[in-house]
């Protein structure tokens, strides 16, 4: 082969380069100026409703009187009951999945449905729910209800994202363990679950940052779309101090809010509804953020 | 460093007798037979993929960890006689007592302190003051002791390789083994690092029996006074280190050291 044929074919070959840089520029960019215009919007509409009143206002008939002070307090209240359950029984069930369960069929059939059962549709969850928390145990239309709902929802994520942070973890670190005359409950809790909590955490703040942001399986059981005032106070003056009684309260979470604005006739309630929705992106924005600088950190410490 | 030929045998520490191993179906070691002499260094030569690792991790069953691995035949562990091997004993028990050095450096994302300390944790030693001085001690052993003594709570991940290995080696000597593995310890060091583990071999081996697996034959012929030469699963030949480098009895093993294959 001659020398200037290879130039030609050289030449030819980043031709192709440059293209294919362009196309993913393009792709990018659709992606992101999507995102983006949304977002212009939804703050241009929003922002003039966007003062301290909006965020400890009930909502209201007059949509400049209107606030989401019974939403934000619901999604948080929502959450936290999320959090409890999900993050105990995801983490031990990637735990086992990962560490202790053989190695043959049926593992590998759980392990499918597992990934499977992320990919099921959110109000298939709902009409679960609604089975089996709101009427057969009582739960009611909840604040526990729902919690355990997205909960179930998130815990696929949760599961997958524990497993992954395990096997990220060298060998050599569990063998040095297990060679010192360690148990498998001592490798586990002395070393695996410290070192993979970086990875662990960064996935239940995604799957939170999901959950925070589903209506479809909340609307499902029942949440209200009106209500103008907050759940039981967690904390009492009297002896034992703290009271669980909110968790059986009704409630209303940001986008269930939302939705309930948007299907208003008035045009006003649609700034609400922009400003909500403000709102609702920047919690889940500040969600992924944090998770991201966690994974930093905590990759920053620990270098295998 | 030369061994004399003992008028008396030295003391057993551990015998493999009639050992067979299986990766599922693959037979890896076969029908190997071989002393572990009290305070003494045997080193385990060969080929890769020989099984001579293999062969080293019967003595603290790590083959356990994983499924599929089954063994034959016994290890005895003296003096109390008793066989490694045996479904009675729990691999913990065997652990308890003989510990390992691995190839790779593999300190835990964890404190110098830490890291030394931890196999007297797992034993349920807590008291402050018990564990600071059996760390000392293990280190000091380790030749490492100089070096941390103003910086143990720091991570070990800020230590050089050789230290890093070094750790590994106190880690292993703070729990007060009988026995101590060495799986190729210096083969991701540099030449000086190697070079203080080999003295520090020595040194551990008036309170340690050590097995060595290595696949630097100056290293064998340096540090050990006994040597396996292995080949595809089997011990091909065993005897004084001196005798198996200057005077071996099989061609395979006089091929093996003088460089003609592996």
């Amino acid at each position: 082969m001659n020398r200037s044929n290879t130039k030609t074919i050289i030449r030819r070959q980043r031709l192709y380069e440059q293209l294919f840089i362009l196309l993913g520029l393009v792709a990018l960019l659709v992606a992101l100026m999507t995102l983006l215009a949304l977002f212009t919007r939804l703050a241009i509409d929003g922002m003039p409703r966007l003062n301290p009143d909006f965020f400890t206002s009930f909502p209201s008939r007059f949509a400049e009187k209107a606030g989401i002070l019974s939403a934000w307090v619901g999604s948080f209240l929502v959450m936290f009951v999320t959090a409890c359950a999900a993050i105990p029984l995801g983490v031990s069930a990637g735990i086992y999945l990962e560490e202790y369960a053989p190695k043959n069929r049926w593992t590998a059939i759980i392990e499918i449905n597992v990934m499977n059962l992320a990919g099921i549709p959110s109000i298939v969850y709902g009409l679960l729910a609604l089975g089996l928390f709101v009427q057969t145990f009582g739960f009611g239309q909840s604040i526990l209800s729902a919690g355990l709902t997205l909960a179930l929802l998130i815990l696929p994520i949760i599961i997958v994202s524990t497993r992954e942070a395990l096997r990220g973890i060298p060998g050599g670190i569990r063998e040095a363990a297990y060679a010192l005359g360690a148990t498998r409950w001592q490798v586990v809790a002395d070393h695996l679950l410290p070192y993979s909590s970086g990875g662990v955490l960064t996935g239940v703040i995604i799957g939170l940052s999901r959950a925070i942001g589903e209506t479809a399986p909340i609307i499902t059981i029942g949440a209200l779309t009106f209500i103008a005032f907050l759940p039981t106070s967690p904390f009492m003056a009297e002896f034992p101090f703290i009271s669980f009684k909110w968790v059986l309260d009704p409630f209303t979470v940001m986008p269930i809010q939302m939705f309930n604005w948007t299907s208003r006739p008035e045009e006003a309630f649609q700034f609400n509804a922009a400003a909500a929705g403000v709102v609702l992106l920047a919690m889940t924005l500040l969600m992924n953020g944090v998770a991201i600088w966690l994974r930093y950190r905590i990759r920053k410490s620990i270098k295998w | 460093m030369t061994p004399q030929p003992a008028a008396t045998p030295p003391e057993l520490k551990a015998q493999a007798r009639e050992l067979n191993f299986h990766y599922g179906a693959f037979h890896a070691l076969k029908n190997i037979s071989l002393p572990v002499y009290n305070e003494k260094i045997t080193a385990l030569i060969g080929p890769s993929g020989c099984g001579k690792s293999t062969f080293l991790r019967c003595f603290n069953r790590m083959h356990d960890l994983y499924p599929g691995n089954r063994y034959g035949g016994e290890i005895r562990l003296f003096p109390d006689d008793v066989n490694l091997l045996s479904q009675e004993v729990d691999p913990i028990e065997v652990r308890m007592r003989v510990s390992m050095v691995f190839q790779k450096p593999n300190p835990f994302p964890k404190s110098i302190f830490e890291n030394a300390a931890y196999g007297l944790r797992v034993r349920g030693m807590n008291k402050k003051a018990e564990l600071e001085e059996k760390v000392e001690t293990a280190l000091v052993n380790a030749a490492l002791w100089n070096e941390v003594k103003d910086r143990l709570s720091e991570p070990a991940f800020n230590l050089s390789g050789g230290q890093q290995q070094r750790l590994c080696i106190a880690r292993a000597l703070a729990i007060e083994p009988e026995l101590v593995l060495f799986d190729e310890p210096t083969s991701a060091l540099d030449p000086i690092a190697t070079a203080s583990i080999e003295e520090l071999m020595l040194e551990l081996k008036e309170k340690v029996s050590i097995l060595i697996v290595t696949h630097n034959m100056q290293q064998a012929a340096r540090v050990s006074d006994y040597t396996a030469f292995l080949y595809l699963g089997e011990v091909i030949e065993y005897d004084d280190t001196k005798r198996i480098f200057t005077n071996p009895e099989k061609k395979q093993t006089e091929d093996y050291i003088t460089g003609r294959f592996g």
